[in-house]
């Protein structure tokens, strides 16, 4: 099995892996970092998002060979102490029922708000249109985006 | 145990062994570990505390530190949160000292450890707060017996206890002495208005974790030289494995083997056990051992096999034939009747009579089945999500053939359960594989696995009639055509049983190889609407205004003393009349469409106004207002989020949800195909409860079933079109080819 040279969360990490692995279970299975969730496996879904490179991408559908030279971080390396403004956010809305979702909710959040840190309403329904929340927990995911952009400004 | 057992004084080494039983045999234990000396500052790293490690509700460590066991799985219900909170409030600790750990599956010391059918809460409520209060006394007799008082001078408030000199001691101080004395077996209980900790907002015990992506779920789960499992099962319902050839799939880096299981699943269904828990029993399946998931996947898609059918392969076309058949039959059973349904319909001016059709819905819960097993000589242990892990362990005790003793469950939080982990035949695979490879291993399902190999949320049909004589309605008559089974327990006397004198409820269903079973409010899901969508419509016919009609029929109601009716009339309308206050209704902004519904299920109340806008001439749901009456709210945040939940699921569901079958395949694999319910399509959802002080009931599921029923009348308000089919999203699309035609 081919090594693979990774940056993550600021860390070189070096993995074997047949080339196709998906980084998803890179990091799941090889690197036992499991905030990065399963989900569908085929995009849809959005709770394996990870950011390469500051931008949000569905981890299950890229390959760890094309990984190398990209700068990953992860819900475990979103901030050093659990503190990022969605962190607290998402504690003060309180929005997990299961939570299952809610790492790939806030690593989509985390990049969006980068790219648009004043965001209408209709924005942010849109920009989280990509991740489902099975529980539905919708309401409390966009008011706790609402209230990361107001301590972010 | 018998529960006679809390008369007897517990020496202190039983009380140890054994901790005591509390009434409804609800076990109480106390730490005597002192991990820290006095004068050390209290760790925050709560979890890193040297508690003494015994099996039960409460220990407490020497500085005031609580940990809590919560008895109950975890699927998104919030009782990890609440039943510990209920416990906090009779102990009287400061919620912020409390630490709250997932108790392992013990059936000697705790009671239904499951979660299913919303009662989780109502049946711990009374166990829960006497374990706190017993616990709480024994605090206070210790701290007495110290200071050499009447325990009656003594006081016990957040984790101190004080006396009447003013002097305190820390739960800490006298936990050692409170173990080694008696029991008591009469303690008073807290008045719902010295509650600091019930009705109050707790956030959800895990979030620190579920926000920063720690280990919780069960795909999260990892053990020494654990392997990993994939199953591939027949691809249609009613097929069998003929033959297969695993030589590419051996080829796969990191798959370690192949094999085949269902001899032991077989021999156990043999003998006429668990048998609806098994999905596509009737076949061997071909399973890939690896090092790695994405091993096992790929493993998994380079297996040649040959299936062969086992029968003829169902098509919903087919299905829904049989369901009008046996609308259109007269064998049913009848589950209740009251007064004489012909005569009221023979007599009528006018038979309103209306037939709803719903799909198979899969449960999809967002993390996928999955067990982790080992099977060794000496023990199983079993690790993973399963609302029912009692249930998991018999029958794996009885599928193996090991003694009940030797079987571990332990439980992780659950990424969704909707009623699909309720059926632990994920367990059952597990444990039959890690019995055949002699290793520890966990079975984990692709979305398509679990998609297309699911027990789904039957498709159903039902027929309402009403009879209408001088402007009332006089009779009442509904049929429900299932699969696999019908409508369960208390249901058939669920409203407008005992609201309407002549009133019958018949049911019939057919057997499928689709495997079928309870999704989140079994049957009420989509009953609801039907029944609500039925009464809009009589209420139009009637001129009758939506809201009125049901306070008028729950009047007939109130003075019942039927037991089977466990809905309450009083209650229902005092829900039905908040709902129309807080969401004013009749008094809808110009543009906006408003439709009522109302249901009790789960012992909770609740009614819902739905808010319908058009867009482009499509109706968008922008708003819903919920009044809930669940008694006394133990934890409001988790109490809003479930009823946000339940709305937005059931809109979701209603909506867009659909599976069907050709050839016993499932119609959908994925979320590309498959639609659930995102962001950009949910409404805002406003949660109001009645206030009472009435023993609390569940959440998990009642939110959900009036949903569908509210968005339908508020749909028909806007369109001026009926629905009568799930999902609607095909009915108004339809609706809008006819308009364009």
């Amino acid at each position: 099995m081919p090594t693979y040279n990774l940056k993550i969360n600021g860390k070189s990490v070096a993995v074997n892996a047949d080339e196709d692995t998906p980084l998803l279970w890179v990091l799941r299975d090889e690197l036992n970092m499991v905030g990065t969730k399963f989900g569908c496996g085929i995009s849809q879904c959005g709770a394996c998002t990870v950011h390469a490179d500051g931008a949000a991408i569905r981890s299950c559908q890229l390959q760890v060979s094309m990984a190398e030279d990209l700068n990953i971080t992860t819900i475990e390396g979103l901030s050093e102490k659990g503190d990022h403004p969605l962190q607290q956010a998402w504690k003060e809305v309180d929005v997990p029922q299961c939570g299952y979702c809610q790492a790939g909710q806030i690593m989509t959040a985390a990049s969006f708000l980068k790219e648009n840190p004043n965001p209408t309403t209709q924005e942010i329904r849109e920009a989280m249109n990509g991740n489902l929340c099975r529980c539905a927990s919708y309401n409390r995911i966009e008011k706790a985006v609402a209230i990361a952009a107001e301590k972010m400004s | 145990m018998s529960t006679t057992e809390n008369k007897l004084t517990f020496s202190r080494r039983n009380f140890l062994r054994t901790s005591a039983i509390a009434s409804g045999g609800i076990m109480i234990g106390f730490n005597l570990f002192t991990a820290c000396k006095p004068n050390v500052k209290p760790s925050i790293d709560v979890e890193n505390l040297n508690f003494n490690d015994f099996n039960a509700f409460i220990k407490i460590a020497d500085n005031g530190y609580v940990t809590i066991y919560s008895p109950n799985p975890e699927i998104g219900q919030g009782v990890k949160t609440s039943m510990p909170m209920i416990i906090a409030e009779e102990l009287d600790v400061d919620w912020d000292k409390v630490h709250v750990a997932q108790a392992p599956l013990n059936t000697k010391e705790y009671k239904r450890q499951l979660a299913g059918g919303s009662q989780s809460i109502r049946f711990g409520w009374d166990a829960l707060r006497q374990t706190g209060a017993t616990t709480k006394q024994m605090l206070v007799n210790a701290a007495a017996a110290k200071w050499g008082v009447d325990a009656s001078t003594c006081k016990a408030s957040k984790g101190e206890i004080t006396n009447a000199k003013g002097e305190t001691l820390g739960y800490g101080d006298v936990v050692k002495e409170a173990a080694a004395l008696e029991v008591p077996e009469n303690v008073t209980l807290k008045k719902p208005s010295e509650f600091t900790i019930i009705g109050t907002d707790a956030v959800n015990v895990d979030l620190k974790k579920i926000v920063t992506g720690k280990p919780l779920f069960g795909l999260d789960y990892k053990a020494e030289g654990m392997l990993y499992a994939s199953v591939l099962r027949p691809p249609a319902f009613g097929q069998k494995l003929k033959s297969f050839d695993a030589s590419e799939a051996k080829k796969v880096n990191g798959v370690i083997d192949v094999i085949t299981i269902g001899e032991k699943a077989r021999k156990f269904l043999d003998a006429g056990k668990f048998n609806w828990t098994f999905i596509m029993s009737n076949t061997d399946k071909v399973v890939v051992i690896a090092e790695n998931t994405w091993a096992a996947f790929k493993g998994k898609k380079a297996i040649k096999a040959v299936w062969e059918d086992a029968g003829e392969l169902e098509n919903t076309d087919a299905q829904n034939k049989i369901l009008n058949e046996i609308l259109e039959g007269k064998d049913f059973d009848t589950r209740r009747e009251d007064g004489d349904v012909k005569k009221a319909f023979t007599e009528a001016d006018k038979v309103i009579e209306k037939t709803y059709h719903s799909p198979f819905l899969p449960h999809n819960c967002l993390e996928p089945m999955n067990f982790y097993a080992n099977v060794t000589p000496e023990k199983v242990h079993l690790a993973g999500p399963v609302q029912t892990p009692e249930y998991a362990a018999l029958a794996v005790s009885d599928m193996l053939d090991r003694d009940i003793n030797q079987i571990q469950v332990d439980m992780t939080r659950m990424g969704g359960g909707f009623g699909r982990r309720l059926y632990g035949d994920f367990v059952y695979e597990a444990a039959e594989i890690s019995n055949a490879i002699k290793k520890p291993v966990k079975v984990v399902s692709s979305r398509e696995d679990d998609m297309t190999t699911g027990i789904y949320r039957p498709a159903i049909k039902y027929r309402i009639a009403a009879s209408i004589k001088n402007g009332e309605i006089t009779g009442y008559h509904l049929k429900e055509a299932a699969i696999n089974s019908n409508m369960y327990g208390l249901i058939p006397h669920f409203f407008p049983a005992g609201c309407i004198s002549n009133y019958k409820v018949s049911t019939k269903n057919y057997k499928s190889d689709v495997t079928t079973g309870a999704w989140r409010a079994p049957y009420t899901n989509f009953l609801a609407f039907a029944e609500q969508a039925f009464f809009d419509e009589v209420a139009q016919d009637l001129g009758k205004d939506a809201v009125q009609l049901r306070l008028e029929l729950l009047e007939n109601v109130k003075n019942t003393t039927d037991k089977k009716i466990e809905y309450s009339g009083k209650r229902m309308q005092d829900t039905i009349k908040l709902a129309a206050e807080k969401g004013s209704w009749g008094k809808a902004k110009e543009g906006v469409y408003q439709g009522f519904s109302a249901y009790y299920s789960h012992n909770t109340h609740v009614a819902e106004v739905a808010e319908v806008e058009l867009k482009d001439g499509f109706p968008v749901v922008t708003k819903v207002i919920a009044a809930v009456d669940c008694g006394i709210v133990v934890n409001p945040t988790g109490a809003i989020n479930q009823i946000q939940g339940g709305v937005l699921d059931g809109i979701g569901h209603a909506m867009y949800g659909d599976l069907s079958f050709k050839d016993g395949k499932p119609s959908n694999k994925n979320f590309d195909t498959y639609r659930l319910i995102r962001m950009n399509e949910t409404p805002q959802v406003e949660v109001h409860f009645v206030e009472n002080e009435l023993s609390p009931t569940g959440l998990g599921e009642p939110g959900l079933p009036p949903a569908g029923g509210a968005v339908a009348n508020a749909i028909h308000k806007a369109l001026g079109k009926r629905l009568y089919n799930q999902p609607f999203d095909q009915e108004l699309k339809t609706n809008s080819e006819k308009l364009k035609g």
